[in-house]
């Protein structure tokens, strides 16, 4: 088990054999789902299924994700694949951020003519 | 008895036929006559329709009561796919028919012996196992029916069939997954989607009968090759079954009746409980 410890990571309780995360004894391992709205658009998080393999997740969030016309495109990852910080690293990691104004594209004027989103 | 439910004057579509099957021997049941059919497209969207509504119907039950919250969702979700084209096909089926039945009208108000949907999909559901296998052998069928109806001579039949195969395709790559999962699964899930397979075998049969019905809508375009579709069908679902390690045990006879309303007790069963509202609250809209 890495440093990311699995009790420290939203959802985990154990890993099993195959390296997916299984909630509770009598709970299927958790899938994270990312659904595309439209063409070229991002892949965002639209929340999470229970599955027992990769084709089962993608049916379950094609079923539940995806049947009112939600999406074009669908992503599913097992949750222990992800890392998440968590929430002892929120000061360390984003606080730095909030105070340094100079980071930010302020501080130019915009040529004429350039459209300004 | 039965030939005065259609003697409407509606002789002008077409010569009249029967609806006793060519292909299998006649059950010859005393006292009661194939219904007389004067419009033979009009039954046969009747057929298309009926199966996809009780079986439509029969998955519904399944709401509130799946396994899990994702399947829940995903068997109501074929429950709704499937009513969609029965109302569709039935309310072309009414428009044919010309008595001014619309898809609700057919669908509520009509008694069991007038339903034309092949015993399988009437069936209980039994236990989820059951549910998918049944779901697995008629989404097979189905898929192969409509791939074949999406490119029939009836324009309006063709662009329904399209639009519902896009589904169909859909619910087999679900139940297919049941079925592999279940089948090649524990022994206890082995055993009861193997026992549920034994007892639906025999439904399947039906699904590619054909009688004069058939007949008289390939002359008016509508063409299903029953052999050719069988040949597919029987190769959709060995593939699956041997994936599942099931095995297909032979029966001596099949099935047979649905398609002239001669349907086993469950599907009064379910009519009763389908069609309650529609009859305590005629002509309700909500």
């Amino acid at each position: 088990m890495s440093s990311t410890d699995a009790t420290n990571r939203p959802y985990t309780s154990e890993t099993n054999a195959d390296g997916l995360t299984v909630t509770g004894h009598t709970q299927w391992p958790l899938w994270e789902v990312f659904t595309q709205a439209g063409k070229g658009a991002p892949h965002e998080h639209a929340g999470s299924v229970h599955a027992t393999d990769a084709e089962h997740a993608m049916q379950n969030a094609r079923d539940v994700y995806c049947r009112r016309g939600e999406a074009v495109s669908l992503w599913v990852v097992p949750a222990s694949a992800i890392v998440a910080s968590v929430p002892g690293d929120a000061g360390p990691f984003f606080d730095p951020g909030n105070d340094k104004a100079y980071r930010h594209p302020h501080f130019y004027k915009v040529p004429l003519g350039v459209r300004v989103f | 008895m039965a030939r005065a439910d259609h003697d409407d004057g509606h002789e002008d579509s077409a010569a009249n036929v029967t609806s006793e099957p060519l292909n299998v021997a006649p059950f010859n049941v005393a006292g009661v006559r194939a219904p007389v059919i004067t419009n033979p497209l009009a039954e046969y969207l009747l057929r298309l329709g009926d199966d996809r509504l009780v079986l439509g119907h029969r998955l519904s039950e399944w709401c509130g009561h799946g396994p899990i919250l994702e399947e829940d969702i995903a068997v109501a979700n074929f429950a709704l796919d499937l009513i969609g084209q029965a109302t569709m096909l039935l309310g072309l089926a009414g428009e044919l028919e010309g008595k001014g039945r619309d898809a609700d009208a057919l669908a509520f108000f009509r008694d069991a012996v007038h339903f034309r949907n092949a015993l399988l999909v009437e069936l209980p559901r039994g236990d989820f196992g059951f549910t998918m296998v049944r779901q697995f052998l008629f989404d097979a069928f189905s898929v192969v029916q409509l791939d074949a109806l999406a490119s029939c001579g009836h324009a309006e039949l063709a662009a329904i069939a399209a639009k519902a195969l896009k589904e169909a395709k859909y619910h087999l790559r679900h139940s297919s997954e049941w079925v592999v999962r279940l089948g090649d699964g524990t022994a206890e899930s082995h055993r009861r989607v193997q026992e549920s397979l034994d007892a639906l075998w025999r439904y399947t049969g039906e699904l590619f009968e054909r009688d004069a019905v058939d007949a008289a809508v390939a002359e008016q375009g509508v063409v299903f090759d029953h052999d050719a579709a069988k040949a597919r069908w029987e190769a959709i679902v060995h593939d699956v079954l041997a994936r599942a390690t099931l095995e297909v045990k032979p029966v001596k006879l099949m099935a047979s009746g649905g398609r002239r309303g001669r349907h086993t007790e469950h599907l009064g069963h379910l009519l009763s409980v389908m069609q309650s509202v529609a009859r305590a609250h005629p002509g309700a809209t909500w």
